[in-house]
């Protein structure tokens, strides 16, 4: 297996102090992981290692790695692990590749992730990648729907826990895991597409505003 | 509150059969009334087999079976639903065809007699429109297979009386299912969630932003949600999908509704999923290939 080494650029989402992940790492290895906030700026190129992994937010690799014609791509891979909000990190890596990404360093990071016992998926560069982009539009849509009366809170949660065996209703959901945090990444992907799904649902809109208020 | 003992099923298809065997479960007598013989037919296979199932695994006793088979018939005769209390509709989801069975149902049944759709994306009130009894027509959608699943969206048309609606809410608690109340709108809330997000799971395959694989993985383990949307997308049935999103985009003209392209190149090229052995994935028999 590959041996890696960590940078840390502020705090991590995916990997906070304390994960495990982080034990297997070392002073250095064959692969790089830019970990924190601050990873996509912290990124440097470097062609002698088989993969370098930086983690995103909801922005894309192309940040770090910058893009052109279509045709980018190098050694260096976006890592996510989906995490809602407050809510603990998952055990879902979301993988981002560039159009011409090394497949050798695709291999090894998901080698990499797999064997740190991550379920690993891989997808284009593009903001909200898998999960956010299918997601947001469900729970703002459940939002906006409690507003209209189209059901109670508790029968919206129970009607897709027993009818689509979804371990959480979307309104339960967010108010544990934060609708203030629910608002920043759709947010940040209406922004991106501009299409009225991603727009914040009220409701998320005054969660923000009480966040920001320090309510 | 009007005493529910004869239960009426219109429509002996996919979601008919098993409605019928839930009535007959909890002591109704059943009346199934289909317009075609071989379907009545196959639901009565379908139904024996059932139960045959529950007894083996030790759910239901041969007694029962036999009492709950003895108070159950099957019909193409409209007006063998003259005596039920309470008539389900399962028929196809058109509003035409739904409207003219109320219709003439209005004529056949006693006054007290309330009638319910299961449809999926119609309107409650558009159904019971012109039936002569609006005041007693309720929104009853049961999620497929009836027989197994608990869930029922109940909803009022804007017509529906109160009375009306809290008999059929207690009819459908006596059955041991359970209720959610929701507004007479397009899908309910499990369609009105379910059809526009597996179309963004369909635009996201169809613009290349990850393998079927990769995403129902995602969703899996990300959400903890039992099945990924690829799969479930290939259970539903693609041209089904087609169809529901028809049905939808007509009534929210919400462009996440419209069927994606690469769903209705799909349908064409004959991948409709598990019943074609290739949709998002392959199957040989019941194996899955792909994941
Ligand atoms: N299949 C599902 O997953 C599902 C789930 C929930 C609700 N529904 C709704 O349930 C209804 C039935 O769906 P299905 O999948 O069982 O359809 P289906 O095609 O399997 O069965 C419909 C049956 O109705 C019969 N029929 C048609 N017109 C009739 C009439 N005028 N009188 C008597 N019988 C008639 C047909 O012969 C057929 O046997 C639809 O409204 C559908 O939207 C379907």
């Amino acid at each position: 297996m590959n041996t890696f080494q960590i940078i840390d650029a502020g705090e991590s989402r995916s990997f906070p102090l304390g994960d495990p992940f982080r034990d297997a790492a070392g002073d250095s290895g064959d692969i790089l992981v830019f970990l924190g906030a601050g990873a996509t700026a912290a990124y440097r190129p470097d062609a002698s290692k088989t993969a370098i992994l930086v983690e995103l937010g909801t922005e894309c690799l192309g940040v770090a790695t910058g893009e052109s014609r279509g045709e980018e791509g190098s050694n260096a891979l976006g890592v996510a692990r989906f995490r809602l909000g407050d809510g603990e990190p998952s055990d879902l890596i979301e993988l981002v590749r560039q159009p011409a990404t090394d497949p050798k360093a695709l291999d090894a990071a998901k080698a990499l992730l797999e064997g740190a016992g991550f379920q690993v998926s891989v997808c284009a560069d593009f903001a909200g990648r898998i999960l956010d982009r299918l997601i947001r539009p469900y729970y703002n849509e459940a939002l906006a729907k409690l507003d209209e009366g189209l059901a109670s809170a508790s029968d919206m949660d129970l009607t897709v826990k027993l009818g689509l065996g979804y371990p959480e209703g979307p309104i339960e959901l967010l108010e544990r895991t934060g609708l203030h945090h629910h608002h920043d990444v759709t947010q940040a992907l209406f922004e991106v597409y501009g299409t009225k799904h991603y727009a914040p649902a009220r409701r998320a809109k005054v969660a923000k505003q009480r966040s920001e208020q320090g309510s | 509150m009007t005493e529910i003992s004869t239960v009426g099923v219109c429509g002996a298809g996919t979601m008919g059969a098993g409605i019928a065997i839930v009535a007959a479960r909890a002591g109704h007598r059943v009346v199934l009334y289909d317009t075609k013989t071989e379907t009545l037919e196959r639901a009565a296979t379908q139904t024996a087999g059932f139960f045959g199932k529950s007894v083996e695994r030790g759910k239901l006793t041969q007694e029962q079976v036999d009492g709950f088979l003895g108070a159950y018939t099957r019909t193409t005769d409209i007006n063998a639903l003259a005596d039920c209390d309470l008539v389900i509709e399962a028929v196809f989801e058109n509003l035409v065809v739904k409207r003219e069975l109320f219709g003439k149902l209005n004529g056949i049944c006693p006054a007290h007699t309330i009638f319910a759709s299961n449809t999926s994306t119609l309107s409650i009130t558009e159904i019971a429109g012109g039936c002569g009894r609006e005041d007693r027509v309720v929104g009853m959608h049961f999620c497929l297979p009836a027989q197994l699943m608990k869930l029922v969206e109940m909803s009022p048309g804007l017509n529906t009386s109160p009375d009306s609606f809290r008999t059929a809410w207690a009819f459908c608690e006596a059955l041991g299912q359970r209720p959610v109340r929701t507004k007479d709108s397009p899908g309910f809330v499990l369609n009105y969630f379910l059809v526009p997000f597996n179309n963004d799971v369909i635009r996201m395959v169809e613009a290349g932003v990850a393998e079927p694989a990769d995403i129902d993985r995602a969703i899996k383990a990300g959400l903890g949600y039992k099945m990924g949307p690829c799969e479930l997308l290939d259970l539903i049935g693609l041209d089904t999908q087609v169809l529901l999103c028809e049905a939808f985009y007509d009534v929210t003209h919400d462009a996440r509704c419209a069927a994606p392209p690469l769903l209705k190149r799909m349908v064409a090229a004959g991948h409709l999923g598990r019943k074609s052995g290739r949709g998002f994935f392959q199957y040989d028999k019941d194996a899955m290939f792909g994941g």
